[in-house]
C-alpha cells in the first residue's frame, strides 16, 4: 500500500458518561464507558466503517470525533488541530469542514422549516452568503442528491425516508466539507432505498473525493462500501483492518461471531451454514468484564483473558486485533 | 403437506379524508402445516395490512375488508362474529409484532402479560398460568427465567423482550405463527438468535410460520416458500430456491440486486430500483411495477397481469418474464 495522507487522527479517546443512579433508581454513582480508549486514523478520501452492536459506543465515538460530544480524554487531529483542545470561535472555523448525515431521517429534520430552510440553515451560520446565493445553492444541493429543486418551499412530512436521508446529505454538503460521518444513514429505510442512498453516498464521493465515517451494524452494506473497517464491542475496537482481510480472515473471535450471524442471499449456502451463535447479550458499560471485555460471550475464553486486557496489536500489515490468542505469526 | 391456511381475494382498503387507500388488492394464498412461508415487500406494500386483515385487527372503520376468504381449520376467518375471532386470535394463531420495545405493556410484569392469553382462551388457574408462563420463558431461552417472572419489560434487553413477545405469541400452542418484522429493530447476532429460535420452535411444536419482513436475505436460510407483495397484490411466489435462483419479476430481481452481500459475491454498484411505489389512492389499472421496471413493453401499460404461472409452484405477475419457458431478455442479478 502506497504512503497514505492521515485526514483524522484518533488518539486514545474516551468518552465516559456519569450516572447517578442504575437502571432500577438505586443509588450508585458510576460512569457509563461509552467510549473506552480508541486509536485509529482516517485517511482522506476513503471510507473506514465503524461496525458493532446496539451500544456498542459507535454513535458516541462518532459524535465525540466531531466534539458534539467533548471527549473525557484523548484527541483527535484534524487538520493539523488537535480538536479537543479547540473551543468557541476555532472550533467554529473547523466545523463547515467536518459534517454529520444522522440515523433517522424523520426525526433529524426539523418538521417546522422547509427544505430550503434546512440545507440553507448551515451557509446561514458559517458563511456571509447573500439570501439569492443562497437560494441558488440549495437548489444546486437539490439537484447534486437527485431531488427536484423546485421542492425548496416543501416540509420534511411531505418527503419519503429515503428522500428525508437525501435532505440530510445535501445539508451536510452545503458547507463542502472533506469529511463526514455517516452515522446509521441507512438503517431506517427499505432495502431497495438503502441502495438508493449509498449510490448517492459513493457518486458524492467520488466527485468530491469526500472521506467518510460510516457507522452502522449491517455488515454486509460495510462490506459495499468501505475500504476499511474497525469493529467495536463496549467501548473499545476489537479489530480494524482492510476491507477484504477483515471479511475474508477475520482476526478476532468477535468479529467472526458478528459474521457469520448476517444471512446470506442464497438458500443453498444458508442450509449448509451453521451459524455460531452468541450467547448472552451485552455486558453494562457501566460495569465492563474484568481484562477482555469480550470474554464473557467468546467461545475461546480462558484465565488469561479474565487477568488481562488484551493489547490492540498489528497482526499482519495494516491489520489489528485485541486478542490473547491471536497468534503474531502462521496467519 | 395438508394445507391449512386458504386465502382468496383478499382486499382491504381505507377510507381516508384523501380518498380510498387500496391497500391490499386481491391476495391469495395457501399455508401448508408445519410451513414457513416467507412475505416480503416493501413499506406500504400491503403484508402488515393483509395478515392485520385476516385476523381482522385492522381499525373498522376507516379500514374496510372489502371481500375475500380465508379458510382455516373449514371456517372463513372473515366472517367469524367478534366473540370466535377473538378466541381464534389467541390460541390459534400468534402473532408476534415489529416492536418488541412498544408492544408489551410497560406496567405489568412478564409473567402476568404472558399468563392474560392462557387465563381467557386455556381457562388455566392462576397457579397452572404461571407455571406454564415459566416453562415458556425457558422455552425461547431466557436466562434465569424463574428469576424474571416478576421483572417489567424495561428489564429486559430488546432481544430479550423480542423472546417473550414469542413466548406469550405461542402460550396456547397456535397452529400458525405469523412474525411481523420480528428481527428488523434487533442486531444482527440477536436476529441469528431470533431466527435459530423460530426454526427450533416450528420443527419441535410443528406450527406453520408467516414470516413479514422487508429483506430477502434473512428468509434464504428460514422459509420454504417466499411471496413477494408489491403495491398490494403478490407479483411473485415461489419455493425459496427458485425465487432466488430464477427471479421471474423485476421487482423480485430488483430486491435482490439491491441487496450487498457478506461474502462478497456482490456488484460493484447495488442496483436501484429507480422511482418510488404507486399511490394507492389510485385504482391500479395497469401493472403497478411498469413506472419503474425496465422490462415494460406496451403490454404492462394496458393490463395488470394476474399471477402467471412459471411451474409447478413458481406464479409471476409479469407480461414480461412470467409464464412458462425462457423469460425474454437477461434475467441475471449481477
Amino acid at each position: 500500500m502506497t504512503e497514505q495522507e492521515v485526514l483524522v487522527r484518533v488518539e486514545d479517546l474516551i468518552k465516559h458518561f456519569p450516572v447517578a443512579r442504575d437502571a432500577v433508581g438505586r443509588r450508585r454513582p458510576g460512569h457509563i464507558r461509552a467510549v473506552d480508549g480508541i486509536s485509529f486514523e482516517i485517511y482522506r478520501g476513503e471510507t473506514l466503517g465503524l461496525v458493532g452492536e446496539s451500544g456498542c459506543g459507535k454513535s458516541t465515538a462518532g459524535r465525540t470525533i466531531l466534539q458534539l460530544y467533548r471527549p473525557t480524554g484523548g484527541r483527535v487531529i484534524f487538520r493539523g488541530k488537535d480538536l479537543t483542545e479547540l473551543k468557541g470561535r476555532e472550533l467554529r472555523g473547523v466545523r463547515p469542514h467536518m459534517q454529520m448525515v444522522f440515523q433517522d431521517p424523520y426525526a433529524s429534520l426539523n418538521p417546522r422549516m422547509t427544505v430550503g430552510q434546512l440545507i440553507s440553515e448551515p451557509l446561514l451560520v458559517h458563511t456571509r452568503q447573500s439570501r439569492a446565493e443562497r437560494q441558488r445553492r440549495v437548489r444546486e444541493l437539490l439537484e447534486l442528491v437527485g431531488l427536484d429543486p423546485d421542492l425548496d418551499r416543501r416540509y420534511p412530512h411531505e418527503f419519503s425516508g429515503g428522500q428525508r436521508q437525501r435532505i440530510g446529505v445535501a445539508r451536510a454538503l452545503a458547507l463542502n466539507p472533506e469529511f463526514i460521518i455517516c452515522d446509521e444513514p441507512i438503517s431506517a429505510l427499505d432495502v431497495s432505498v438503502q441502495a438508493q442512498v449509498v449510490n448517492l453516498l459513493e457518486d458524492l464521493q467520488e466527485r468530491f473525493g469526500l472521506t467518510y465515517l460510516f457507522i452502522a451494524h449491517d455488515l454486509s452494506m460495510v462490506r459495499h462500501i468501505c475500504t476499511r473497517v474497525a469493529v467495536m464491542y463496549l467501548g473499545k475496537l476489537m479489530e480494524l483492518g482492510p476491507r477484504e482481510a477483515v471479511y475474508n480472515r477475520p482476526l478476532h473471535p468477535y468479529t467472526r461471531a458478528l459474521l457469520s450471524a448476517v444471512p446470506v442471499p442464497d438458500p443453498d449456502l444458508e442450509a449448509e451454514r451453521e451459524p455460531a451463535l452468541l450467547t448472552g447479550d451485552v455486558p453494562s458499560p457501566a460495569d465492563p468484564p474484568s481484562g477482555c471485555f469480550f470474554r464473557t460471550r467468546c467461545s475461546l475464553a480462558a484465565d488469561i483473558c479474565r487477568a488481562e486486557v488484551p493489547a490492540f496489536r498489528e497482526v499482519r500489515p495494516g491489520h489489528y486485533a485485541a486478542c490473547h490468542f491471536v497468534p503474531m505469526e502462521g496467519w | 403437506m395438508a394445507r391449512l391456511l386458504e386465502v382468496r381475494d383478499l382486499t382491504t382498503c381505507f377510507h381516508t379524508p384523501e380518498g380510498v387507500v387500496h391497500a391490499v388488492n386481491g391476495v391469495s394464498f395457501d399455508l401448508a402445516e408445519g410451513e414457513t412461508l416467507g412475505i416480503v415487500g416493501e413499506s406500504g406494500s400491503g403484508k402488515t395490512v393483509s395478515m392485520l386483515s385476516l385476523l381482522r385487527l385492522i381499525p373498522e372503520p376507516p379500514g374496510r375488508i372489502v371481500r375475500g376468504q380465508a379458510l382455516f381449520q373449514g371456517k372463513d376467518l372473515l366472517k367469524l362474529d367478534r366473540e370466535a375471532i377473538q378466541k381464534m386470535r389467541g390460541s390459534q394463531v400468534g402473532f408476534v409484532f415489529q416492536d418488541p420495545m412498544t408492544s408489551l405493556n410497560p406496567l405489568m410484569r412478564i409473567g402476568e402479560q404472558l399468563s392474560e392469553p392462557m387465563l381467557k382462551h386455556l381457562r388455566l388457574t392462576p397457579r397452572q398460568a404461571r407455571n406454564r408462563s415459566l416453562e415458556l420463558l425457558k422455552l425461547v431461552g431466557i436466562p434465569g427465567a424463574a428469576h424474571r417472572l416478576d421483572d417489567y419489560p424495561h428489564q429486559f434487553s430488546g432481544g430479550m423482550r423480542q423472546r417473550v413477545m414469542i413466548a406469550m405469541a405461542l402460550s396456547c400452542e397456535p397452529k400458525i405463527l405469523i412474525a411481523d418484522e420480528p428481527t428488523t429493530a434487533l442486531d444482527v447476532t440477536i436476529q441469528a438468535q431470533v431466527v435459530a429460535l423460530v426454526k427450533d420452535l416450528r420443527r419441535r411444536l410443528g406450527m406453520a410460520v408467516i414470516w413479514i419482513t422487508h429483506d430477502l436475505g434473512v428468509l434464504a436460510g428460514l422459509a420454504h416458500r417466499v411471496v413477494v407483495m408489491y403495491a398490494g397484490s403478490i407479483v411473485e411466489q415461489a419455493p425459496v430456491r427458485q425465487l432466488y435462483k430464477d427471479p421471474r419479476h423485476p421487482y423480485t430481481l430488483g430486491l435482490l440486486g439491491a441487496l450487498p452481500r457478506v461474502d462478497g459475491q456482490h456488484a460493484e454498484r447495488l442496483a436501484n430500483i429507480a422511482g418510488r411505489p404507486p399511490d394507492l389512492l389510485k385504482p391500479i389499472i395497469h401493472c403497478p411495477f411498469a413506472p419503474r421496471c425496465r422490462f415494460a413493453i406496451a403490454r404492462c401499460w394496458e393490463t395488470n397481469p394476474a399471477l402467471l404461472p412459471v411451474s409447478d409452484a413458481h406464479q409471476s405477475a409479469c407480461w414480461v418474464l412470467g409464464g412458462t419457458g425462457e423469460p425474454f431478455g437477461e434475467t441475471q442479478v449481477d
